[in-house]
């Protein structure tokens, strides 16, 4: 069963509501960014040499470290011809006081659900392309996220993180008759890179990547995910509370307009894009 | 998607599988004070969807430490039972129910005065009897009927729809086959008085465009359902009376 997260709504966070607003009025924020300037972004891959790809991805000091783990197995009975792969996520208690040791916690498992939601609908991944033998034998990609250091906003680092993982990812290539073709390696064959923005709601004025400050004073917040010609792929509202149906316009074309700077350095270290 | 056999979704004149035009709602019973025991419950019909929703509470918060000393904690449980599905569904909570009851207990404490039960528990309990499509919007839309008919302080109703892409058009309400071989698929629930959005979600891919017009799309479907809410809450009041 879900439950209210134990997060302060006292006089504090009301206080600090009231002045993220205030300064929005004037176009500023609590960290001195604009309301429409993203953190700093740093991507590295190929950090986890164990690891078939790997990316650790910074957005300001949120830092989110993704690996991804190929097996072989069978492909599901109604998609024969094609490969599989599953997003986990975890939210380690060494990233935050407020996350716990043990399994995944509802948050954990939204944060896995959203970027397997970004990656599955944004056409990440040429499925049909990690299929083997038909019906027999696929590549399954494992690809699991790990929060390292939580400073608010861990969406969209993450789905960074993973696209970064899946682009650098290498696979023990097959033949047909799937024999193992010693030495020879294929990339991920990557269609798309879908990439999300988090956008914070205060009243009618709006901001993208809520440091945790921000997070826990914010009236809501929403996640956009877009694919490469702009389509939304993916929306998930990720907090209580109202977003007044007039906003929800500006809402997608700020999600959009983020979205394409963050692709332009995704490209720049990555290569695709 | 396209190696299955993928069923036409909309035929030549517009009409859907079940024969509704695009920006039809499926039948729609709802009722309150269905079930015995509970504090306030709910039932809501959309098409072959059906979904109980049972509210307990206010009461003492337990485990203690949990409770909040400003204010009430809501607890959500979305729920299937294993034979709501095509496929037997396996007990206990998937990660799917664990992110919906998430999504649907943050909607609803958007509209509940949480704040007039300091240190007590609010349960809310969902349950899918059957799913053919849009069932975490029936669960919120008979969620916040059931919060309604338990008394409990609310700023406004919440009612829900889905809304999608289907055959590359924009329809409203998508039963089981039209989410599963369709393009998109948006669940929206929306507090009619204040014209907010409590919960929205997309899984697919639409346009900007697109976007806009399901979203207006779930606004008209919402303002029926909406309507259906008011009545059934009327409709037990006006029995209650009839009895005194």
């Amino acid at each position: 069963m879900s439950f209210i997260p134990l997060k302060e709504r006292s006089f504090a966070v009301r206080i600090m509501n009231d002045k993220i607003y205030k300064l929005l009025q004037q176009g500023k924020r609590i960290d001195e960014r604009s309301p429409y300037e993203f953190r700093k972004i740093t991507i590295q891959t190929n950090v986890v040499e164990k690891a078939n790809g790997s990316a650790l991805v910074s957005m300001g000091s949120t830092r989110i470290l993704t690996g991804i783990k190929v097996e072989l197995g069978t492909p599901y009975s109604d998609r024969p011809n094609e490969g599989v792969f599953s997003v986990n996520a975890e939210l380690l208690p060494l990233a935050s006081k407020s996350f716990e040791p043990g399994p995944p916690d509802e948050r954990g498992i939204e944060l896995a659900r959203v970027v397997d939601r970004c990656v599955r609908e944004g056409k990440a991944i040429d499925l049909e392309k990690l299929c083997i033998v038909p019906g027999k034998m696929v590549y399954i990609l494992y690809i699991d996220i790990y929060v390292l250091d939580y400073d608010g906003n861990y969406f969209d680092p993450s789905v960074m993180s993973a696209m970064a993982a899946l682009a650098t990812c290498t696979l023990p290539r097959y033949s047909a008759a799937g024999e193992r073709l010693e030495g020879e390696y294929m990339r991920v064959p990557i269609r798309d890179v879908p990439l999300s923005a988090t956008i914070g709601i205060i009243k009618d004025k709006v901001l993208v990547d809520p440091c945790s400050a921000e997070e826990g004073s914010l009236d809501t917040s929403i996640v956009i995910g877009m694919d490469s010609a702009s389509n939304v792929v993916a929306i998930h509202k990720n907090s209580p509370g109202h977003i007044p149906l007039h906003l929800m316009e500006s809402i997608i074309d700020i999600a959009e307009e983020q979205i394409g700077k963050m692709r332009a350095l995704f490209r720049e270290v990555v290569g695709v894009g | 998607m396209e190696q299955t056999a993928r069923p036409k979704l909309i035929d030549e004149n517009g009409r859907r599988l079940d024969g509704r035009g695009p920006t039809d709602l499926r039948p729609l019973r709802i009722e309150v004070s269905v079930l015995e025991k509970s504090d306030g419950s709910a039932y809501v019909e959309l098409g072959k969807t059906k979904v109980f929703a049972a509210v307990y509470g206010p009461k003492e918060a337990h485990p203690k430490h949990l409770s909040l000393p400003d204010r009430a904690i809501l607890n959500c449980r979305y729920h299937m039972t294993s034979f709501s599905t095509d496929e037997r569904k396996t007990l206990g909570m998937t990660r799917r129910e664990v992110e919906l009851s998430k999504v649907i207990r943050e909607a609803l404490e958007s509209v509940v005065f949480l704040e007039e039960f300091p240190r007590s528990a609010i349960d809310v309990f969902i349950e899918v009897v059957q799913a053919d499509g849009g069932t975490r919007t029936a669960g919120l839309t008979a969620a916040s009927l059931a919060l309604a008919d338990a008394g409990i302080p609310m700023r406004e109703l919440i009612a829900a729809v889905a809304v999608g892409k289907v055959d590359g058009r924009i329809v409203l309400d998508l039963s089981d086959v039209e989410d599963k071989y369709g393009e998109a698929d948006m669940p929206v629930g929306i507090a009619p008085r204040s014209n907010t959005i409590v919960l929205l979600q997309l899984n697919g891919k639409m346009t900007k465009d697109e976007f806009r017009q399901g979203l207006m799309l779930a606004q008209m479907g919402i303002q029926k359902i909406y309507q259906a809410q008011c009545e059934a809450l009327r409709k037990k009041y006006e029995s209650s009376m009839r009895e005194a």
